[in-house]
Formats: structure tokens, sequence, C-alpha cells
């Protein structure tokens, strides 16, 4: 996905965008309101993450700027105050959602789907893999055009997954990807996903096969 | 709040002073109405009591040595005709007694050109002698004729009984009027002191603009004061909540960072062990932000506490938005909440503090559930009024005998290893309290725990 980062700290604004860039979305940093204008004006995003306290102002005002402009594109705030007022007031300014700092990424992830899927609109990052189908911004997956329901964490895994078919992850890499720190897991947890994935993957020509003592893989049957 | 001390009142006071006055002036106004009319009074009778006395001096003849008096009846008629009291007279020439009562008591003179008054009993009753004496020469050498004439006092004394009674009333009238003057004066005194009060505590509770409404000289330095106040806790509120604002920013972006750095090494390092530390590390990091954005979030709360706002809420939309807002996290964990209300209602208080209370409950339930389980959320009416419940699957509360789990900073003994601050029931726990309501925590028959805002129904 496409991202646009609003945020004046630059300590702060690297880390995020070398966090997300792992995750194999591009984002663009905009250190402040003038800035964030001149991108949004020229790039189409698929989200925009939008800091509150800015030098040049406030976000709010570019939440009702980008708002009056008819932009479809979904904001979601990251705000250091976690006062419940101020988050009601980022949502009658037109924010899609808000998020209080630090952020946590799997939350991030989440939110960013839920905004999306509420937007509905068009697949935009359609990804295929043998008869797989799978759009990322959305979280749907298709096996030869019928599409599969999956949980959370499954779709978490099979996201993993798809985004480097062939690749093998260990089972503790996987554990990191798909808890959260504040869960005590073992790296066995990590086999009931991929055994429930394996599952709904039944009727494809694509497979989740073991690599005996380093973990798993996805790959053509 | 505690009450302010009320030790004597302004009204009271005041109109005490103005009534004790009204009284020393009306007690004073009756002794002195009282002693001019009897001074009057005295003052005519013994005009009257004079002439008579001298109508009969001036019928006195010296022939031949021999001194002859006539009554005349001018000078009894005189009396008479004003009153119908008993009339002595007594006529004498130096000590030699000539007629009349010789046993009249004698009125002393200092000065024998005017008449003499005296006031005493006679034959047991109260009388006025009026006396009036002139030289007379007679054989034996020259000597003083007196003539006395003496009125009883009975008519007088009535008279004078009646313009006592006259002068109680003219008192006690002038008390009256002073009293109901007095009444007056004390409420349009304090007038201006009501309608300040009215006008202060008539605002709302954020309404901290000065008094501007007109004020008695005075009242000035008061209201003054009181402006200068209100000023200083505007600015002073403004203060802790713009420092509120600034603590989470500095405290919190510091932490993002950091814990953004750790989440991408982690990607990177290839160790079990160092993973390991990385994970501690962003749980700690995760324990520290969110202690400290729960402590704000309960400063917040104590903040609006002391402001209530008093809106109307729909519980259930109210429910379903602070659902869906927390649904993405319970998504992560694959927990489903599910949403019963069934009845709707609504409730009076503040959105933003119940909307704080409700997220502690659902947080909680979230945190504590294990993966994939179901979090069930409901509304419904019973005998004990509204009550809105959050049902997990979790350990459920360890120790429900006493109510350590809502004191600040206080966690359950089956907590290690979950992120939080023991501030989450403490928050849910003022708020509902402050909506006159309560927060009960259960545990489920099967597991689990159940922690309900109840509302009383009104």
């Amino acid at each position: 996905m496409r991202f646009l980062l609003i945020e004046d700290n630059e300590a702060l604004a690297s880390a995020v965008v070398d966090r997300l860039t792992l995750d194999g979305h591009v984002v663009d940093h905009a250190g402040d309101l003038e800035t964030a204008w001149d991108f949004s004006a020229t790039t189409d995003y698929d989200l925009i993450l939008l800091d509150i306290m800015l030098p040049d102002g406030d976000g709010r005002t570019f939440l009702s700027r980008h708002r009056n402009q008819k932009s479809r594109t979904p904001v979601i705030v990251l705000t250091a105050r976690s006062e419940v007022s101020d988050r009601v007031s980022l949502l009658d300014h037109g924010a899609d959602d808000y998020m209080v700092k630090p952020i946590d990424f799997s939350e991030l992830e989440a939110r960013c789907r839920a905004v999306l899927r509420r937007r509905g609109g068009v697949a935009r990052n359609l990804m295929t893999f043998g008869d797989l189908g799978f759009d990322s911004s959305s979280g749907t997956l298709r096996i030869n055009g019928r599409a599969v329901q999956l949980r959370t964490r499954e779709l978490r895994l099979f996201e993993v997954f798809i985004n480097a078919p062939g690749q093998v992850f260990s089972k503790s890499v996987l554990v990191d990807r798909l808890f959260s720190y504040n869960e005590d897991v073992t790296d066995n947890a990590i086999e009931v996903y991929v055994g429930r994935l394996r599952k709904h993957l039944g009727g494809s020509n694509v497979t989740i096969t073991t690599v005996r003592g380093l973990g798993y893989k996805l790959e053509l049957a | 709040m505690t009450q302010p001390v009320a030790q004597g009142s302004i009204r009271r006071r005041l109109l005490i002073l103005l009534l004790v006055g009204a009284a020393i002036f009306s007690v004073l106004l009756y002794f002195i109405v009282q002693s001019v009319a009897r001074q009057v009074a005295q003052e005519s009778q013994d005009n009257i009591l004079a002439a008579s006395a001298l109508s009969v001096m001036d019928s006195a003849r010296s022939v031949e040595g021999e001194i002859t008096v006539d009554l005349p009846y001018s000078a009894l008629s005189m009396l008479d005709s004003v009153t119908h009291e008993r009339v002595f007279y007594a006529i004498w020439l130096g000590q030699e007694h000539l007629t009349g009562y010789a046993d009249l008591p004698r009125p002393q003179s200092n000065d024998v050109n005017k008449p003499s008054f005296l006031s005493d009993i006679f034959l047991g009753e109260e009388v006025r002698i009026a006396a009036v004496r002139r030289p007379f020469s007679t054989d034996t050498g020259h000597a003083f004729l007196e003539v006395s004439v003496a009125q009883t006092l009975a008519g007088q004394r009535e008279k004078l009984t009646r313009i006592s009674r006259m002068s109680l009333g003219i008192g006690a009238g002038f008390f009256v009027l002073c009293a109901v003057a007095a009444l007056i004066v004390a409420r349009s005194t304090i007038r201006p002191l009501d309608r300040l009060t009215a006008s202060v505590s008539r605002r709302g509770p954020k309404d901290l603009r000065p008094v501007a409404a007109p004020v008695p000289q005075e009242m000035v330095p008061l209201v003054a004061s009181l402006n200068r106040f209100m000023l200083r806790l505007q600015s002073s509120l403004n203060r802790s909540e713009d420092f509120i604002a600034e603590a989470a920013h500095r405290v919190r972006t510091p932490l993002a960072i950091v814990r953004t750095k750790a989440e991408i090494i982690q990607r990177r390092v290839e160790k079990p062990e160092n993973r390991e530390a990385i994970r501690e590390m962003i749980h700690a990091i995760d324990d520290s932000s969110r202690t400290a954005g729960q402590l704000l979030d309960h400063a917040m709360v104590a903040f609006r506490l002391d402001n209530l706002a008093q809106e109307k809420i729909d519980l259930s939309s109210f429910l379903h938005e602070t659902v869906e807002r927390l649904r993405p996290i319970s998504e992560i964990k694959d927990i489903d909440i599910k949403v019963s209300a069934t009845d709707s209602a609504v409730v009076k208080g503040d959105t933003i503090l119940l909307q704080s209370a409700l997220h502690n409950l659902l947080d909680n339930a979230i945190k504590y559930s294990p993966a994939g389980a179901r979090v069930e959320v409901a509304l419904r009416r019973d005998d004990d009024g509204l009550r809105l419940s959050v049902k997990d699957t979790g350990p459920g509360y360890p120790d429900l005998e006493n109510d350590r789990l809502t004191g600040r900073f206080e966690r359950g003994k089956n907590a290690d290893g979950i992120v939080g601050s023991g501030l989450g029931l403490t928050i849910a726990k003022d708020v509902v309290e402050a909506h006159g309501g309560q927060l009960e925590l259960r545990n489920n028959p099967g597991g689990g725990a159940c922690a309900s805002l109840l509302f009383p129904s009104s």
C-alpha cells in the first residue's frame, strides 16, 4: 500500500517509515502541512497517517480541507493525547480513525484494514499466486474467484506467506508477526494456525509446506 | 463540597440594629409626650388656680384696720367650669387664720410677688394648692394677706391617664412604622448580594466568565476579587489541561520511536535469545505507555467529574459506537465481540466519561480473554435499573471479596504478563458512581469475568 505519513518528529517519522517499508509498503513522509499538500495533490494514496501537532498548523485544518476536497483517501490520525474528548473532535473533523502513540503496528494494520473495508471501493492492491487472488488492503482472499473467509490471525499469517512466496519462515518469526507482545505464546501455537490455513487452501494449487527444522513456506503444488 | 461556615447574618444584624434603635426612640417618644402633656396640664391648672386665688385677693378690702374678703362667684365658678372637682380655700393674715379650711397646707414661697404652688394630700384626696400673697396694713402693723385655693386632682389624673395611653399608642405606632421601614431597608440592602449570588449560581459548570452586571460600590472589591479568582481558576484549568496534553506528547513520542525501532530490529535479528529480549523490551514499552495513557485518562476523568456534563446519551447507540471502535483491536486476537442491546435507554451524563468507563471494561475483557474467544456485551433493563455488562471467558477476578481491585494501581493476582496499569477499574467505578450508578464485578458460573455498569432507573 502507499502511505502518506505527516509527522514533524523526524526520528519517529523515519522509524515509522522503516517499519512500514519492512512490511512492503511504500511511504512518503511530509514534515509539515505545506509539504503534505504538495504530496497529496500529486499522488494517489491508499491511506494518510496524520499527526495533530505540526509546526505550521493543526492537523485538524488538514483534515477539514482534505474532506472539503472530497478526497476519498482515508485518514488515520496519530495523536499523543489520549483524551477521549480529543478523539471525538477528531472524528467530527472527518478522521476515519485515530491511534494513540506509541503505535502498535499490528493495531495499525488492523485499523487500516477496517477503514479500507468500510470505504469499500476497488481493490487496488491485488496480488496473485497460482490460482489465489489476494487484496491486501481489504484482506480478502479468493481461490479461483471464490471468496474465502479468513479470521484475522489466519489472514495475517497468509499475508506473511503471500508477500514472499517460496521463502522459508521459522516458527519464531511467525510468532512475532502474529501475536501481540502482550501474549505469552510458544512457537508451537503457530502449528494450529498453519493447520487452519492449510484447510482453507485445500481446493487450490497452492500449499504451505513444512521445511523440517527450518519452518514453513508457501509454494505451488 | 464543604458548606461555608455561616456566622451571623447581615440582614438579621441590620434588622436587629434598626429595631433596637426604633424601640429606644419609641420609649423616649412615649416619655417625652407624656411629660410634656403632664406639664401642660399642670400649668393650665396652676394658672386657673392662681387666677382664682388672685380674684379672691382682689376682693379683699382693708376698712379701718378691718379686713373684709368677699368670695366672688367668678373665683369659684372659674374652677367649677373647668372640672367638677372639689374646691377648698383658706385665707390667712400673717399667721392668723381668717376664714376657710385652717388645716389646708400652705405652699412656701420665696418670692411674695409670685403665686406659689404645692401638691399635697388633703382630706384624703390629692390636691393642688395655689397661694398668692399681698402686704396689707392693719392696726397691728404690716402683714401679708395670703389666699390659698385648692382643687382635687381626680379629673386631672383621668386626663393624664388618657394622655399617657395616647402617648403609648403614639410610641407603639412609631415602633411599628419603624419596624416595617427596617424590614424594607434590610431587604433592599441585601438585594444586590442576592442578585450576585443568583447570577453566579445560575452559571453552567464551565462558565468562568467575570461578573459583568453592575453592583453597589461597597461590593465592587468583593466582585473584583471574585473575578480575579475565576480568571486564575480558568487559567489554571487551561494550564493543567495543556500540561496533561504536553506531558503525554513528551512521554509518548520517544516511546513511539523506541517501540518502532525495537520492532524493526526484531525483524532483523536471528538469535532466538535476542528476539526474546526485544520482545520483553516492547512489552515493557507498551506497559509504560499504557500507564502514561491511563494516568492521563484518570486526570481527565477527575477533571470532568468535577464539571459533570448532563447530555442525553442513547445507551444503545453509544454501546455500538464504543464497541466498533475497539473491534479492530479485538480482531487482532480473533476475539469476537457480540453486542445485544435489547432495551434502548437514555441516561443523562457525560458521553466522554462513560465512553472511557466502557472502553476500560472492554479493554480488560479483550486483554484477559484467550485468542478466539467471545466477549459478550449486553444492555438490559432489570429490577435494579439499567445494566450494561461486559462478559468475558478469561481467568475471572481472583479476589472478589474486597473492593481492592477498584483501588488505584491495584491489579489482580493473575494479571502477570498482561499489560496494564491498574487504573481501568478505578476509572470505571469513579465514572459510574458520579452518574449515580455502581460498578458490579462478578465471576460467571462457567468461568470468566463479568463487569457491569448499573444505572438506577429514573
